[in-house]
């Protein structure tokens, strides 16, 4: 197989593998990882490299959709960022440092706890809102559309949900992932945001969370321009893709059957970290 | 908030950020489906490597060893320009904001913008510890 074969074949999945995440909402990166390494045999820093450039694209161009929507909270977002970007910045650089082994193992963990957080139903708080005295001093409290008219949120505990993205960042850069489950969770879970201004909000803050850990990427030359190239230019069309059929059609069992291949997937990177063959 | 400074509400900054954020892509896109154009029409016919690691060459993994790459028409350093802007993309979109809030008028949030900026600014960098 010569590279204009293989560079088809990783825009190929790429596509896939961005349907798949924006489907289920896992995001692309996530997915492309484990089928980089299991399926092409791609060394996995090559592949995380990879996977978080396409990251950084898929978060930045759907920004754009959202934002217009009006639910996404810019002052939340940006005050969160300073623990995802501290977060990601120390684990692109834990990365560099540990087994390539090691990091398969905490791949495969973190792609089951994305997939079942993400398959639970939601229930972003709703209701009383006593308003939080350190949300207020940080101006967090915001109004987003319902079909009743605009209604207003009370952000909580706001050190809880700060420590929980520090968290969410360190994954990020470790894995080259945009970690959006446990943003998203950090958001509605701990804080009691909203469910959609959670998501929205989350889908902001991945791409600058990922440019923290790019630069430490680059300069220690996990992004190949060969490889990331066709991951990046297929995952984004596959997210576009998906972003469509999700607007139309009902894609519960097509969850289902994601849901099954992402387990497998995760299982086989476990297996492969504890076996040491990658 | 007064006067000029009414018109830079949360709703007007958002937008011009997301329509920056779609432009950044859409540029990096392109340039990195050029770059690889000239990539595979050149070394299309040679073996992937990618199975060990050996790290990209070191021209490649700093702004001004890609440029002199850029120069000299390799695709390998113009699909890394694409790159870098798409890496510069978000950062463009914090400095903005840093810029948004001076002119709302909010203290607080130019120094967290700030502050997001100067990790951005390390990693990118090389983050050298």
């Amino acid at each position: 197989m010569n590279i204009t074969e293989f560079s088809l074949l990783v825009w190929v999945a790429s596509l896939l593998a961005g349907f798949v995440g924006s489907l289920t909402g896992l995001g692309g990166g996530i997915i492309i990882t484990p089928v980089l390494t299991l399926a092409l045999g791609v060394d996995i820093r090559y592949a995380i490299g990879a996977s978080l450039v396409s990251v950084i694209a898929t978060s930045s161009g759907a920004a754009a959709a959202y934002v217009r929507e009006g639910f996404s909270n810019i002052r939340i977002g940006m005050f969160l960022e300073i623990a995802t970007t501290l977060g990601a910045l120390g684990g692109a650089l834990l990365a560099t440092r540990i087994p390539t082994t090691a990091i398969s193992i905490i791949f495969g963990l973190a792609l089951i706890y994305s997939a079942y957080a993400s398959s639970r139903p939601r229930r972003g708080r709703q209701g009383d809102c006593r308003a939080d005295s350190l949300a207020t001093r940080l101006k967090m409290q915001g109004v987003f559309p319902t079909p009743d008219g605009p209604r207003g949120y009370c952000p909580q505990a706001i050190p809880a949900g700060f420590s929980m993205m520090f968290g969410a960042g360190v994954l990020s850069g470790l894995l080259g992932i945009g970690s959006g489950a446990v943003k998203v969770i950090a958001m509605d879970q701990a804080m009691g945001l909203p469910f959609k201004v959670s998501t929205t909000t989350s889908n902001f803050m991945i791409g600058v969370t990922a440019a923290a850990s790019a630069g430490v990427y680059l300069s220690r030359g996990y992004i190949d321009p060969g490889l990331a190239a066709p991951v990046m230019l297929g995952v984004v069309a596959g997210s576009l893709v998906g972003a469509r059929v999700l607007a139309q059609a009902k894609t519960k069992w097509l969850r289902l059957v994601f849901g099954v291949v992402i387990a497998v997937l995760a299982i086989e990177m476990i297996y492969h970290g504890l076996t040491g063959r990658l | 908030m007064a006067g000029e400074t009414r018109r830079w509400t949360d709703q007007v900054v958002e937008e011009w950020i997301g329509n920056l954020l779609r432009a950044g892509v859409t540029l990096s896109a392109a340039v990195v489906l050029f770059g690889t154009g000239v990539y595979l029409v050149r070394h299309g016919h040679e073996l992937p490597h990618y199975h060990a690691f050996v790290g990209t060459p070191q021209d490649l993994r700093n702004v001004s060893g890609i440029w002199r790459n850029v120069l000299a028409f390799k695709g390998r350093g113009l699909i890394q320009l694409g790159l870098l802007l798409l890496i510069a993309t978000p950062v463009a979109r914090v400095a903005f904001s840093v810029v948004a809030f001076v002119l709302e008028r909010d203290r607080l949030y130019v120094v967290v913008t700030l502050i997001v900026l100067a990790i951005l600014s390390y990693s990118l960098t090389g983050g050298r510890l």
